[in-house]
């Protein structure tokens, strides 16, 4: 019985740990790619299209890690991360519709940034995690 | 959805972490379980019920 215990919970404990490596280089490459072209190798295409290839594979890691973390949760903690998921999937995309079209019609003096629509996305699927984790306590 | 888990446990001197374990999910798992917030799923209501040797139907009782 406790064998099977601490396997589960290890299996878990390592697809988050994991998770949190594939995470962490994605946005580590993703810094480098953005900045790179500016302050390390001044616009050379080369290397800005090599940085972005190692992004993008590292992002696919990352998604693929994601399904196995999620994968790996316990049925009630699925449940709370995709209903999270989905209220975050939701936001992000009528918030981002929204704030895109007050962009176009000039309602707001400032231009849309994906960078604002990420954040947004990141903290609604962190509340809906935070609410949903309280709900079932 | 009721349940007598709480009740079964009692009787096994068991607690929440190690019924957790036994079906291999979290005791926060166990716990929503145990207080009619989540509803478990039927592969998971059989690994409980056979770990207790009750039937589904003897454990959960729709309301």
């Amino acid at each position: 019985m406790e064998t099977k215990s601490t396997k589960w919970e290890k299996t878990s404990k390592k697809n988050t740990r994991h998770l949190a490596y594939w995470t962490g280089g994605w946005v580590f490459t993703l810094a480098i790619a953005s900045f790179g072209p500016i302050f390390l190798w001044k616009s050379n295409m080369a290397i800005s299209i090599l940085f972005i290839v190692i992004n993008t594979l590292i992002g696919i890691g990352m998604i693929l890690m994601n399904r196995k973390y999620i994968n790996g949760l316990d049925e009630m903690q699925r449940k709370v991360s995709l209903d999270a998921m989905a209220i975050a999937l939701g936001v992000g995309l009528v918030g981002g519709l929204t704030y895109s079209l007050l962009d176009q019609t000039h309602v707001i003096a400032f231009h849309a940034e994906i960078a604002h629509l990420v954040l947004l996305i990141g903290i609604t699927y962190m509340i809906g995690i935070f609410v949903g984790t309280n709900r079932y306590r | 959805m009721k349940n007598k888990i709480k009740v079964l446990r009692a009787e096994q001197n068991m607690t929440q972490a190690e019924l957790a374990i036994a079906v291999e999910v979290s005791r926060q798992t166990i716990n929503a379980i145990e207080t009619g917030k989540f509803d478990p799923s039927l592969p998971l209501a059989f690994k409980i019920s056979r770990l207790f040797a009750t039937s589904i139907e003897d454990i959960f009782q729709d309301e």
